[in-house]
């Protein structure tokens, strides 16, 4: 009885264990990764003007006027505004079309599951260089290859957005079960038939999507590409900006706002109802919905005055 | 040429298989399956069954050179000496596979699967196209009755259960007018009452079309109940070829050991045997 009563008390008195911590070598890599961040932040402290960022508060001044004729945005040529973003959006529409184009043969062909390494490795460094540069580049170029205008702007979008598809594409290619591919394999189907009815049907939902989203993206990325002349509402609000016009500019700028908006939760509305596979319906009406806001813009376009 | 009637089925010839990882997977490998039979291929996991079944169907090529062997299947060489032959793909048309995890493509409906084991019978553009016809619609309508999943077709391949995918396989060698099957443990994700029906199928396509088959399994009940001739691998080398009555739990243990275990299920002879043995032992003793 009372050994029990020992016990019992005894009880909280358990002997210490060591609670494993993080070792020596965790360590030393954390105060490195620590180190290194540092580094970093204090050399390019100077060159990108980070002494002088007390500036923003001392020119209140203009500031406040700034933001002032924005808060009093002018539509007066709302007509010219809201063609222009068409044309925006339109060139969205070819430069995405063209791209899911290329970036379907790229895409497949930069997979290391489905082509030998001469093969994929080239063209996925090619890729690379068609996503290294920026839109707005490849827009300065077709502008000089093809003159002004939306050709150029799509021209730029189709080739940079490839690079990006390409290397999505590729991935989703390079995650997929590749038993269903075997058991296609084993009927003695040709390598093409392999793709077509092994791989594609495993990629294409994540495809469809990666699409939308680079559709939506390319709608922002066409906004300004109208700065180098290559088409679109860019143009305008260059224009506008340059010439200090802040209320022309801030009524361009809450038309692009409202448009990337609508086309960011519709896309993204979309792209779920793609992954999930259900839901049709729903499907049907997001797209009724936006139709009817294009067709409406269309028809006051249209038929108002000139 | 010679006569066809006089071709094996399968025919491996001292096939080995060293992995990458140094396993010897296959150790100088030669079976042969004669036409319009229908032998089981058992052995643990890890013995070289899949391995095995996957280089007759010229998934995967044996070592290279002397050590590769040769595989032909039909009297046609689908590989020797590690390499594949050029016509595989012809060769895979005759030859229907039947896989564990069934290999249907989950997002194709049953019908579109099954419409796939057209692919190496058609001409090619068509193919590519998911153009099929009516007659090759029908047959394979007429494969999934076979089956008995005919209302699944317009189904998503990824929203049948496992028996009816394996079913939904099979129909798809049916379509594929396979002249021999080689089935990669059919069963071992199935339950029981499904297990039996597909054994039950691949065993009636043996008896009607006269189809060689090659079934490789876990357990020897099946091979017992359902194929006359067993292959039973260990370690990469094949360690028995012969009647399956002849595979008794004794004999089992005296070539897998303690591994035998995982190869037979307590069915009731064997129970009732050890039972007996048992009571033998305990009057001995007395």
């Amino acid at each position: 009885m009372t050994d029990l009563a020992a016990g019992v008390a005894a009880a909280p008195r358990l002997a210490e264990i060591d609670v494993p911590g993080r070792t020596r070598q965790e360590q030393v890599f954390d105060w490195l990764l620590r180190g290194a961040f540092l580094v970093m932040l204090v050399w390019s402290f100077v060159p990108s003007d980070m002494h002088r960022i007390g500036e923003v508060l001392t020119g209140g001044g203009n500031m406040a006027m700034l933001l002032g004729d924005f808060f009093e945005p002018n539509f007066r040529y709302w007509r010219t505004y809201l063609d222009l973003m068409l044309e925006t959006v339109q060139m969205a529409v070819w430069g995405s079309f063209l791209s899911v184009l290329l970036a379907v043969p790229f895409g497949l062909m930069s997979s290391a599951n489905l082509v030998p390494a001469w093969l994929h490795f080239p063209v996925r460094r090619l890729m690379d260089a068609f996503r290294a540069i920026n839109e707005l580049v490849f827009a300065l170029i077709f502008v000089a290859a093809v003159g002004l205008g939306p050709l150029a702007g799509v021209l730029a979008l189709t080739i940079h957005t490839t690079g990006t598809l390409a290397k999505l594409f590729s991935e989703a290619v390079e995650a997929i079960d590749p038993r269903p591919v075997e058991g296609i394999r084993a009927t003695g189907s040709s390598r093409l038939q392999e793709i077509i009815y092994g791989v594609i049907p495993q990629v294409l939902p994540l495809w469809i999507s990666f699409s939308l989203y680079r559709f939506e993206a390319n709608v922002r990325s066409a906004t300004v590409l109208g700065i180098v002349g290559a088409g679109g509402i860019g143009m305008s609000l260059s224009e506008a900006l340059r010439g200090f016009d802040y209320a022309a500019g801030a009524a361009i700028l809450l038309i692009i706002l409202l448009t990337v908006s609508l086309f960011d939760i519709f896309g993204a509305r979309l792209r779920k109802v793609v992954i999930d596979g259900e839901e049709h319906i729903r499907f049907a009406g997001y797209l009724a919905f936006l139709a009817a806001i294009v067709i409406g813009i269309e028809i006051v376009l249209r038929t108002g005055p000139v | 040429m010679t006569d066809i009637q006089n071709h094996p089925a399968i025919q491996v010839r001292n096939v080995s298989k060293t992995f990458g990882n140094g396993r010897r997977a296959l150790v100088d490998v030669s079976v042969e399956i004669g036409a319009g039979e229908m032998v089981a291929l058992i052995g643990a996991s890890g013995s070289g069954k899949s391995t095995l079944i996957r280089h007759i169907a010229g998934l995967v090529v044996a070592n290279r050179g002397e050590e590769g062997g040769e595989i032909a299947v039909l009297g046609e060489q689908v590989q020797a000496g590690g390499k594949l032959s050029r016509d595989v793909a012809r060769i895979r048309r005759r030859l229907g596979v039947i896989f564990q995890q069934f290999n249907l493509v989950p997002r194709l409906t049953v019908l579109t699967n099954v419409l796939a084991g057209r692919l190496g019978r058609m001409p090619k553009w068509r193919g590519t196209l998911m153009q099929f016809s009516h007659p090759e619609k029908q047959r394979a309508m007429q494969a999934l009755s076979r089956v008995g999943i005919e209302i699944t077709a317009r189904q998503r391949a990824a929203t049948l259960s496992g028996g009816q995918q394996q079913r939904a396989a099979i129909a798809r060698c049916l379509v594929q007018e396979s002249e021999a099957i080689l089935a990669d443990e059919p069963i071992a994700s199935l339950d029981p009452a499904s297990a039996r029906r597909v054994m039950e199928i691949l065993s009636d396509i043996n008896r009607s079309e006269g189809t060689a088959v090659l079934v490789s399994l876990h357990q020897v009940e099946y091979a017992r109940r359902y194929c006359r001739r067993t292959i039973a691998m260990r370690d990469g080398r094949v360690v028995f070829d012969g009647p399956s009555h002849d595979l008794t739990t004794d004999f089992l243990r005296e070539i897998y050991g303690e591994a035998s275990e995982e190869l037979i299920l307590p069915d009731a002879e064997d129970f009732a045997a050890a039972h007996e043995q048992a009571e033998q032992r305990l009057v001995a003793s007395a």
